[in-house]
């Protein structure tokens, strides 16, 4: 996935290379809580009435009741009350942005300590240490209902274990060859370590009911319209699948890549010593992957990383938390500045990248004229992602109504299509966020739950 | 996006008996209740509204707050105090707080009312009447027409009523608690509970007391009689009632210690050995509420617990006990219920030839010294300090060392610290039988 940049060194041969170093790089990027710390900090909890926490978690866990188990040893009863809201509770506490979610509601914010119960780090704790015998969730008798669910990202996860949960049989169409969506291939590898994200899709499967079948790709291998004559309801989570283009020429020059495309190698490696670097790079975008890239690669050993930002600091998409990342690992950022020309060396590959200085006018962003020049060995677009239209290809998935480019849902969470339900980045409105997306899966399993136990009524 | 239309169900149910896959039920003295947790007696209690909100919650059972005889008790403003750790966590509970100040016959009708909806739940009304027979006589078939599963007898609130001659100075005198006993069980055909005030010399002789009279059972502790604080600019206690205060009733955490020791008191007493208890005092989580019944008791009822943090603690009470319980293997209250009982004993009766010493484990040691002070200034000089090339080291003179487990209460860091038992060689022998005890008893 990195050919673009294949003629870069290697992280191997940059810099000062020192595998441990590396590994310590990719490593966790906040350490987990040890016992003790967890216990301390578990006791911080006021155990709050109608908790802010909650109202902020998009996927509705019960914050202080599992917080309060932790402080009284009950390790397995806090997990399975986190898993019970969130059956991806584990990748939730690694990789929810907490300082916009709970954590910010968190009343201990206010008084005079000014510092949040460390929510995401206890419910990493509790999921961590958690030891079940045999999985926490007992499946409902069968209802004999079969259901498809295409894409087995945390949206598609989430719904499938809730549907069986419920009774159904389950089968996920999924276009890779492995299970988890951007768990897998997005996240960055210092926020979700290790092959954490295989064993949770294991840990969740293992309630049964939930077969997964690999290169099935909708839109090409697979119609919607025979999805819904063989099944009894259909649950799309298929997230986000293609990069924003900058729109310039030269976009396929060796050198210029997607963000994601790079991310996704980068946790796909064993050994992250052979990954192109770029010791000078450009990232454009603001986003959490913009972030992320950049400081990625900054890890890798890349010198020069600049991050290239449209508008001000302050309408950074990325959290204030994760812009701090980015500045602690050396990332320079540079805004109210757009891509306007690539440059290319006598070989054709990417030399760097001229930039026109913006303003804002009259509410609306425009160029003031000026330019200026970076010199880059490669260019990452983080621009965001977009909804890939190939996925509803077919005639009856083209049927479904959409909100600009994602699917449109109505609260039940169901298309325009019956007994077609989606949830995740690819309906709008998505934060484009794994809790939400998550939240949306389980939510969607009750609703189609209820439809099917309405339907059956009325039969 | 965050809620649909309608809710969906949820796997918590309060009135189930099987939490976690363990029957938590239980059969008190007769009294039947889903789970062990109820509510004492106490503000808790008070009215239908806040009983059916903890039936709502899950709660067991509850003992109703106390009535009396008309007209009702009056309460002062300003009421309540507490003992604070440094981080403001209450640790004791103080009150001085009357019996209900709600008529009788309200509370007759919405008990009646509270049985009917939910005849799964223990309901038990608590009384406390003057020391005559005709009160009694008059107020139990009351009680008894309202369809409550039994009543409680307060004979120990420590404030305000004695004055009147009832509570703690009926609990106070063993012949009167047998009396009452007696009488209730003469006027009332359910089972009678005989609630113990802790403000005496022997627990056992108030429980000795109420057997005699015919008691199905003892339910303690009630209230210790406290002061928690002074106002040191206006030389006035708390609770502060305009510019006066009096002593109250003690409990929360703090007064944990002091129930456990007298539950395990009837427990192991020859003269009481299967009368039921209902302990109370200080439970707040499920790990207390084991240690209760360990020691002998049959069903556990919080007060403090619930008033700080509501009824909703009872969720994660009920859970850790069954997971608690799953994993050792016992599928009900009743199959530990007692079990630390029998390795509960009197000092005499234990072996002075046990020897157990203290172990520093260096790598979790962070060199604070509060062991070594603690043992040097106050214990037996059993920890050396030791300066090696600048580090600090703390190590224990294992000849010197008496295991009195000092050092290991004082250090900060958790199993840093560990209690060795030692082989001696040498047989179990009980202080009774100590050649070195002028009083011994041949064995
Ligand atoms: C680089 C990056 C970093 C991120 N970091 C964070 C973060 O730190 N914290 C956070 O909360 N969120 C983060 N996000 C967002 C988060 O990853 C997503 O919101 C979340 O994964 C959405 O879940 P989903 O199930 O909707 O989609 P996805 O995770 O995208 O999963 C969709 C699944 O569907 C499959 N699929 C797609 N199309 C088809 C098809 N036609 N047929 C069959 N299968 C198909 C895909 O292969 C995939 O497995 C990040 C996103 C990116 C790109
Ligand atoms: C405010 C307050 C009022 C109380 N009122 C009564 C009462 O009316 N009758 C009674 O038997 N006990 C009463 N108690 C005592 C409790 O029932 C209980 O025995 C005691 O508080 C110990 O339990 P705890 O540590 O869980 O609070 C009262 C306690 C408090 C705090
Ligand atoms: S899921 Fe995320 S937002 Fe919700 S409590 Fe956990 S860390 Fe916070
Ligand atoms: S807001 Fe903070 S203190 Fe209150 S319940 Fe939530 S985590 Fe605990
Ligand atoms: S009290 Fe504990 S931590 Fe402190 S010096 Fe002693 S052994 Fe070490």
């Amino acid at each position: 996935m990195t050919h673009p940049l294949d003629y870069l060194p290697s992280a191997k041969e940059v810099g000062t290379y020192d595998p441990d170093t590396l590994t310590n790089n990719f490593s966790d990027l906040h350490p987990p809580l040890t016992q003790r710390q967890a216990m301390i900090e578990s006791q911080r909890c006021l155990y709050c009435f109608d908790a802010p926490c909650v109202e902020a978690c998009p996927s509705d866990i019960d914050i202080p009741s599992f917080i309060r188990q932790i402080s009284e040893n009950n390790i397995n009863g806090a997990a399975e009350t986190i898993l019970e809201a969130n059956i991806l509770g584990g990748s939730c506490a690694r990789v929810c942005p907490t300082e916009i979610l709970c954590e910010r509601s968190c009343v201990r914010n206010h008084d005079a300590e000014c510092q949040p119960v460390l929510i995401g780090l206890l419910q990493r704790h509790a999921t961590d240490h958690m030891h079940f015998e045999q999985h926490p969730f007992k499946r409902a008798a069968s209802t004999g209902r079969h259901i498809a669910v295409v894409g087995a990202g945390p949206a598609g996860l989430s719904c499938a274990h809730r549907l069986a949960m419920l009774g159904h049989q389950v089968t996920i169409f999924e276009a890779e060859q492995k299970p988890g969506g951007l768990n897998e291939y997005g996240i960055a590898r210092y926020k979700m370590t290790d092959d954490f994200a295989r064993k949770e899709v294991a840990f969740l499967l293992e309630i049964g009911g939930i077969n997964i079948q690999y290169g099935q790709r909708l839109g090409d291998n697979l119609e919607l319209a025979t999805l819904r004559q063989k099944y009894d309801s259909v649950f799309l989570g298929l997230g986000l699948g293609t990069s924003r283009a900058l729109g310039l020429t030269g976009e396929d020059a060796p050198g210029l890549m997607p963000a994601v495309d790079y991310i996704k190698t980068l946790r796909q490696t064993d050994d992250l010593g052979i990954l192109p670097v770029a010791k000078r790079c450009i990232v454009i975008g603001a986003g959490n992957t913009a972030i992320d890239m950049a400081t990625q690669m900054a890890r890798l050993g890349a010198t020069e990383v600049t991050l290239v930002y449209r508008r001000g600091v302050e309408a950074m998409p990325a959290t204030h938390h994760e812009q701090e990342i980015a500045k602690t690992n050396g990332v320079r950022m540079i805004t109210w500045a757009q891509p306007d020309e690539i440059l290319l060396d006598s070989q054709g590959h990417v030399a760097g990248m001229r930039f026109a200085k913006t303003h804002e006018q009259a509410g609306r962003l425009a160029p003031t004229g000026e330019t200026f020049e970076v010199a880059a060995d490669a260019i990452f677009k983080a621009i965001g992602q977009g909804f890939d239209s190939a996925s509803l290809r077919d005639p009856t998935a083209a049927q479904l109504a959409r909100d600009g480019e994602r699917i449109q849902v109505d609260e039940m969470l169901r298309t325009s299509l019956p007994d077609v339900y989606a949830g995740g980045d690819c309906i709008k409105p998505g934060q484009d966020l794994t809790v939400q997306a998550v939240q949306h899966g389980k939510l969607a399993a009750h609703a189609i739950h209820q439809a099917l136990a309405a339907k059956q009524e009325a039969a | 996006m965050n809620t649909l239309p309608f809710t969906p169900p949820g796997k918590k149910n309060s009135g189930d008996s099987v939490v976690n896959g363990v029957d938590l039920s239980v059969n008190f003295a007769g009294i039947k209740a889903p789970n062990p947790f109820w509510l004492a007696s106490a503000p808790p209690t008070d009215k239908a509204y806040n009983v059916v909100r903890a039936y709502e919650a899950g709660w067991g059972g509850v003992v109703w707050k106390t009535l009396g005889e008309e007209p009702p008790a009056v309460n002062v403003s300003s009421r309540y105090s507490a003992h604070y750790g440094k981080n403001r966590e209450v640790i004791g509970f103080n009150n001085i707080e009357l019996i209900t100040d709600r008529s009788l016959e309200v509370n007759l009708q919405e008990i009646t009312q509270v049985k009917k909806d939910w005849p799964d739940r223990a309901l038990i009304v608590s009384i406390m009447v003057p020391c005559v027979e005709e009160a009694w006589a008059y107020i139990l078939p009351l009680v008894e027409a309202t369809g409550a599963d039994g009543i409680e007898l307060n004979l120990g609130c420590p404030h305000g009523m004695p004055e009147r001659g009832m509570g703690a100075a009926v609990g106070q005198n063993p012949d009167l608690i047998e009396k009452v006993t007696y009488w209730c069980k003469k006027h009332y055909s359910k089972p009678v509970i005989v609630k113990l005030t802790p403000n005496i010399t022997d627990i056992r002789v108030g429980a000795q007391a109420a057997l005699r009279g015919g008691a199905d059972a003892v339910s303690l502790i009630n209230t210790i009689n406290s002061i928690t604080s002074i106002d040191l600019d206006n030389m006035v206690a708390k609770p502060t009632v305009g510019h006066q205060s009096t002593h109250g009733g003690y409990c929360g955490s703090a007064v944990k210690p002091i129930a456990l020791n007298m539950v395990a008191e009837i427990a192991r007493d020859p003269a009481t050995p299967t009368l039921p208890i209902s302990g109370i005092g200080g439970i707040a989580t499920w790990r207390d509420a084991a240690e209760f019944i360990a020691l002998g008791a049959g069903s556990v009822q919080v007060c403090t617990a619930a008033m700080l943090n509501g009824f909703r603690i009872v969720e994660e009470m009920k859970d850790g006990l069954s997971r608690w319980m799953a994993e050792k293997g016992y599928d009900s209250i009743d199959a530990f219920s007692r079990k630390a009982v029998p390795q509960t004993t009197d000092w005499k009766h234990l072996d002075i030839n046990f020897k157990t010493i203290a172990h520093i484990d260096q790598d979790l040691c962070i060199e604070c010294g509060r062991c070594y002070i603690a043992c040097e200034d106050t214990s037996h000089q059993s920890i050396a300090k030791l300066t090696e090339e600048g580090a600090r080291r703390y190590e224990v003179i294992e000849e010197e060392c008496v295991g009195c487990n000092l050092c290991q209460i004082t250090c900060p860091v958790e199993n840093c610290i560990t209690m060795v038992p030692q082989e001696t060689g040498k047989p179990f022998l009980a202080w009774d039988n100590d050649p070195r005890n002028p009083f011994r008893v041949a064995s």
